[in-house]
């Protein structure tokens, strides 16, 4: 039996793992974009489960606003890296410095 | 939720006629992205104005509106009171200002694209979708069309390196930010059973009070919000974006999305979380007290006139906070009256930089305004009004403002709080002054005169005199703002 508890469990590591690929990634700018994917769907898991548990609905309207918004999130995401891209010829995280921050 | 059993069309009527501001925002938006298909270029100079035009009409649909009380519609999504009012209508004059500030530099670096205006449009959509939300989903909603439009726009000058690199960061870490809201979000909805934000702040108000879930997701709510208003610790975009991105772009995320990022705290917090007052309250008082410090002392090391406005719209939200911290009606009032008159100051300062720039040359530099006074005394005099608002002198607004959130938490009984707020505020002079001698005390070291519009200037100078009058008078912003928030 899968209880509440477990999904919790799995979506916070799922969302941590998330978290830490965006501040420890130091390759590529794609990974990025798909740790933002995953940070959206771990919390599409809580709603989910949520959801269930209390018997309502609404969780579950919210999850296909989120899977809808996180498809428009990745094609700008995506058109913003083409743009890079032809710039400078490389998505490599390291070569975005000449901003002092 | 409602069922579909219980739907009514009469009262979904009824509340489409609530909505009609967006509603018509919306159709504006769309038809223009058609209009420009069908255009030459020689017409397109006309999409500025179209968009401009829009815009104060929609702000004239808001004004008219009868609000009395609270107004929740369509099914519980959307709601209508004094302050989405009052700050729909100032981020639409505000964002119909900024088209005007921006329509000469986007021609003279030969981006003038309707992408800009329509993607700002669809920006000010959302942030009216998320003054007026009444749900998560509708916060959510609104959040996300304003933030997507917004790294759109501060990537769209494709030739640019720097605005394409800070597009890519503010994508990042903004992306990072709303997956954070989100999760704060459900994390709320699983606890309290609800959605809407009536809902919520009843099952917080009954009995969840300390609730360890409940202010496990407040954390996460508190992060994204700190994120999108830009607030120490989580203030590290700021900088790269505002300077990265093409100043007309900067001026819009530097007023319009503040105003937005307002009225998300104001929902989130006061409104649904009120009954656990006191654990948010925490959190805000560590963030209003970095902010002030580091945004502060940074922008004095500064020689970037807009990394120098990045830092202190770091410091001023920190003023911000420090009013909705104090979680009276009093303190919102305030927080309200000070974000208003950042806006309006900040749209003039980034308005005398869109001024000052030419072909080739973006005056973004603090020397770019060495001796201005020679050059042009009035738009001297103009910047003058602007720094010293800054700086919360008085009588310009911002003293006022500072004034107001000051006494709010001293009516709290955080005396220590307005002593590192005033301390932090006379640092934050310094560099404002240093703009101000500049101008007036240094030979120039360009002797061009001074272009832009004829329309541009006359809005820039009405900006500035405003910032002046409102400090004179500042009575009729005070009682907007008490209006909104009782």
């Amino acid at each position: 039996m899968i209880t509440l508890t477990d999904v919790l469990v799995l979506s916070g590591i799922l969302f941590a793992i998330a978290v830490a690929g965006v501040f420890l990634n130091r390759k590529n700018i794609i990974v990025l974009l798909m740790c933002i994917e995953l940070m959206l769907l771990a919390v599409n898991f809580n709603f989910v489960a949520f959801s269930r548990y209390l018997g309502d609905i609404g969780g579950q309207i919210f999850v296909f606003f989120i899977l809808t918004v996180a498809a428009a999130e990745s094609a700008i995401g995506l058109a913003i890296l083409v743009v890079v891209f032809r710039e400078r010829r490389s998505i490599e995280v390291e070569d975005l410095d000449s901003l002092q921050g | 939720m409602h069922s579909l059993a219980q739907f009514d069309v009469s009262q979904f009527n009824a509340g489409l006629t609530y909505a009609c501001p967006e509603i018509f925002l919306g159709l504006a938006a769309c038809a223009i992205l058609l209009l420009d298909l069908l255009m030459n270029d020689s017409q397109r100079r006309w999409i500025g104005t179209l968009a401009v035009v829009s815009l104060l009409l929609t702000a004239l649909l808001v004004v008219v509106q009868p609000v009395t009380g609270k107004i929740v519609a369509l099914g519980g999504l959307f709601e209508l009171d004094r302050m989405a009012q009052v700050l729909k209508a100032v981020t639409l004059l505000t964002v119909a200002v900024v088209f005007v500030y921006s329509t000469d530099y986007l021609r003279r670096r030969a981006i003038l694209k309707a992408e800009y205006y329509v993607l700002g449009l669809f920006a000010t959509l959302g942030a009216m979708v998320l003054i007026s939300a009444a749900s998560l989903i509708t916060l959510y909603l609104g959040l996300e069309l304003m933030s997507l439009c917004l790294y759109a726009m501060v990537a769209f000058d494709r030739d640019s390196g720097i605005a394409a690199e800070s597009g890519i960061k503010y994508f990042v870490l903004g992306s990072l930010a709303s997956g954070t809201l989100l999760y704060g979000m459900s994390i709320i909805y699983g606890v309290t059973g609800n959605l809407e934000l009536a809902a919520i702040a009843n099952a917080v108000h009954h009995g969840l009070g300390d609730n360890i879930g409940l202010v496990f997701g407040i954390a996460f709510l508190i992060v994204g919000v700190g994120f999108k208003f830009g607030a120490v610790p989580f203030h590290m975009w700021i900088p790269d974006v505002y300077v990265g991105s093409p100043t007309c772009v900067t001026v819009f995320i530097g007023t319009a999305s503040k105003l937005a990022a307002f009225a998300l705290t104001m929902r989130l917090l006061p409104e649904a979380l009120a009954g656990s007052q006191a654990d948010w309250s925490q959190m805000l008082v560590v963030m209003a007290v970095l902010s002030m410090a580091i945004g502060n002392i940074v922008a004095i090391a500064q020689s970037n006139l807009k990394r120098m406005l990045a830092y202190s719209t770091i410091s001023h939200v920190g003023y911000v906070l420090l009013g909705i911290l104090s979680g009276t009606e009093q303190g919102y009032q305030a927080s309200m009256f000070y974000m208003i008159s950042y806006v309006l100051v900040s749209a003039g300062a980034f308005g005398m930089i869109l001024l000052l720039a030419r072909q080739g040359f973006e005056a973004d530099k603090i020397v770019d305004f060495r001796g201005l006074n020679a050059r042009s005394p009035w738009f001297a005099g103009m910047m003058a009004i602007l720094m010293f608002s800054l700086a919360g002198l008085p009588p310009f607004i911002g003293f006022w403002a500072k004034l107001g959130v000051i006494q709010a938490v001293l009516g709290v009984n955080y005396t220590w709080l307005a002593v590192v707020a005033v301390l932090f505020s006379v640092v934050g002079a310094f560099f404002y002054l240093r703009i101000v001698k500049l101008m007036y005390f240094d030979e120039p070291t360009e002797t061009t005169p001074i272009g832009g519009s004829a329309l541009m200037r006359t809005v820039l100078s009405m900006n500035a005199l405003l910032v002046f009058g409102l400090g004179v008078i500042p009575g009729v912003l005070l009682q907007l703002c008490q209006q909104a928030l009782r």
